[in-house]
């Protein structure tokens, strides 16, 4: 039997004014799986990902996350997700202890120091842990973001060019950190516009252009040159 | 409540290390002084007559510049998707921000006063008492709704104006008492004369709390 | 069916105008200027009714997101304002002849100004927020405090202006007057409660094609 996937969209389409950003949008990410949506700039990639973080309602159609509506049961849905965006969500006067308390405790986790300590360690801080985050270059403050997630163990992982601006450390260690996320169990649904190494830990490619996504398929079966290639080609397409 | 109670600690902690607000209110406040003397002239008949009014417009003004700013802090730091995002109810939230900002408003308020009382040369002596009640009653009137209009207005593209906008018409009546109420306390009557602006004031409250509360997740959800 | 409410509302406007100005009593000291309370009176009182409708069409829409709630809302608080600014003219014109001013701090002007200024923001704020969604949300929450501030504004002006003064001789109260004059007051109430339904009807209307022609 094949589970639920933990992300469905169906026919989604967002209107922002008269401008329609997404047009029939269909997409599936399953328990254990990451996708990647490559598209250009303006392309709608962060619009998805507000729609399926509750920050943006549809204008028609369906996101499903974990089970719950997006339009009609946010709650349900916050619950169950962690967003990574470009929006830092640290306060920076605060210490990166500090900040995890905060959100920790915001989010209704009690929160032990025990507990702040380890999750602190999964993601490198623990020396880091009494300094304010206005000295954290963007790799430490992106770990923060995602020590708050290793607390609140939340079903899907939706990820806003998580790889942008990172060093080579970072970037190996975020990496490693999605993969060990896939193995337990999340799904992860990522945005990017680069074909680097970012697109190793997708399992599979999706291409928004024009509204919807115009290509799905898995990794493996591209090389790097083909998806460059056929992203290109699509984005000729809409301009 | 202890998320409310983490709302409070947060932004006290983050006050504490920037301290932006309270030093421009400090400052604010010592302005307000200079220029209510300057434009009102060295009468001290006149000024004696128009004390409570100018107490209250100083406290409104001070009021509006700090309770603008309720979730700057947020918009700087953009924190304000997480709060949004964060699981749970958000009336925790609007009652984290509304205790923040009344002791916010509390302490401008009792440096005002001292302000008032060493420029003026008031004698508080006796009043005292019955001028913290009506203060207070008055300021959390104006907290509760300042706090979930700046909530309001925080997303919004002409904040600065459709804040004070908002919010000014709404406090006529709190104005109104509590100025009322000042005026009867500092001329040395018993609360018990103005026990109908206080009641107003009491009702004021409560309803504004709960208003806040209630509607405060419709606010947030962005 | 608009066009009848049209035809029905025109008839009674005529009908009020007639009992105002022509059947009713001439006043003693204030002359025919005072006739200008069945304007004055009526459409206070059919600001708030709009104000009311404000209030349940706000906590509807909050409760069932119905996009006719919020419509129903918008164009309650667009014709309350009218009303209310049509109060305050109607209050001016009656206080120049009779008390030499334009403005006095009288206790029903004052109440009515603040009320204005009020629900000026509400429009205000509908208009500054361009997502149509959240807009509707927070106009209702505005609605919503703006209705409760309404008796809280009553009481404290009321308050402020007859405690240490005798009360305004702008303050008929019912109770007191010739039937003939209360008859003349209710006629001109139906009349512009008719007018109120007829131009919200209009206004949701345009509303409603405004947001068909957007999504």
């Amino acid at each position: 039997m094949i589970p639920e996937p933990l992300i469905r969209v169906t026919g989604l389409r967002k209107t922002f004014g008269n401008h329609r950003v997404l047009d029939g949008l269909e997409l599936e990410v399953r328990a254990g799986e990451a996708v990647a949506v490559l598209g250009a700039n303006g392309a709608g990639k962060t619009t998805l990902l507000k729609v399926l973080a509750t920050l943006v309602r549809p204008t028609r159609g369906t996101a499903i996350v974990a089970g719950h509506d997006c339009a009609k049961d946010a709650e349900g849905v916050r619950r169950e997700i962690g967003l990574v965006a470009h929006g830092s969500y640290v306060y920076e006067d605060l210490t990166a202890a500090e900040n995890l308390t905060f959100w920790a405790t915001l989010a209704g986790l009690r929160l032990s120091a025990a507990a702040r300590a380890g999750a602190l360690a999964t993601v490198e801080l623990d020396r880091a842990a009494d300094e304010r985050v206005r000295t954290f270059s963007a790799g430490m403050k992106r770990r923060l973001c995602l020590a708050r997630f290793v607390l609140a163990r939340p079903r899907v992982l939706l990820l806003d060019e998580p790889f942008a601006g990172l060093d080579q450390r970072a970037k190996k260690w975020l990496e490693e950190h999605l993969a060990s996320f896939k193995t337990g169990g999340g799904a992860i649904l990522m945005t990017t516009h680069s074909f680097g190494r970012e697109l190793a830990v997708a399992d599979r490619i999706a291409i928004l252009a024009g509204g919807a996504i115009a290509l799905d398929t898995a990794r493996g079966a591209l090389s790097a040159d083909d998806v460059q290639r056929l992203y290109a080609l699509h984005a000729e397409d809409v301009s | 409540m202890r998320r409310a109670f983490i709302v409070v600690w947060k932004d006290l902690l983050v006050e504490r290390r920037s301290k932006e607000t309270l030093n421009a209110l400090f400052f604010f406040a010592l302005l307000l002084l200079f220029i209510f003397q300057f434009s009102l002239g060295p009468d001290r008949e006149r000024l004696a007559g128009t004390l409570p009014g100018l107490l209250w417009l100083a406290f409104i003004l001070s009021g509006l510049l700090g309770l603008g700013r309720t979730f700057v802090v947020e918009r700087e730091n953009d924190c304000w998707e997480g709060l949004l995002l964060s699981p749970g109810d958000k009336s925790a939230i609007y009652v984290g921000k509304l205790a923040g900002n009344l002791l916010l408003m509390l302490v401008v308020e009792a440096i005002l006063l001292v302000l008032f009382t060493f420029f003026f040369n008031l004698d508080l002596g006796g009043a005292l008492p019955a001028l913290a009640v009506v203060i207070g009653l008055g300021t959390v009137a104006f907290a509760a709704v300042g706090t979930l209009f700046a909530a309001m207005t925080a997303q919004v593209r002409a904040r600065e104006l459709l804040f004070p906008v908002l919010l000014l018409p709404v406090q006529a009546p709190v104005l109104l008492a509590t100025v009322k109420a000042t005026e009867a306390v500092l001329l040395g009557e018993p609360l018990g004369s103005v026990a109908h602006w206080l009641k107003l004031l009491a009702a004021a409250d409560v309803v504004y709390v709960a208003v806040g509360v209630l509607t405060f997740d419709f606010v947030l959800e962005g | 069916m608009t066009r009848l409410v049209g035809g029905v509302t025109l008839a009674a406007l005529a009908a009020g105008l007639v009992m105002g100005f022509g059947i009713a009593p001439r006043e003693a000291t204030q002359g025919n200027v005072q006739r200008i309370m069945y304007l004055h009176v009526p459409s206070v009182w059919v600001a708030y009714l709009a104000f009311a409708v404000v209030l349940v069409a706000s906590i509807a829409y909050l409760i069932r997101r119905a996009e006719a709630a919020d419509r129903l809302a918008h164009a309650s608080a667009e014709v309350g304002v009218l009303f209310t600014g049509l109060t305050i003219a109607t209050g001016s014109i009656w206080g120049k002849p009779t008390w030499g001013t334009w403005w006095t701090w009288d206790a029903r002007l004052t109440s009515v100004a603040i009320l204005f200024v009020m629900y000026l923001g509400y429009l205000l704020l509908r208009g500054m927020i361009e997502d149509r969604e959240r807009g509707a949300r927070f106009a209702a929450v505005l609605g919503i405090v703006a209705a409760f501030n309404i008796p809280l504004v009553h009481f404290s002006v009321y308050w402020w202006r007859t405690l240490h003064q005798p009360p305004s001789l702008m303050k008929p109260g019912p109770g007191t007057m010739p039937g003939i004059i209360v008859t003349a007051l209710l006629v001109n109430f139906v009349a512009f409660s008719l007018l109120y339904v007829y131009f919200v009807a209009r206004r949701a209307r345009l509303l409603r094609r405004e947001a068909e022609a957007a999504g």
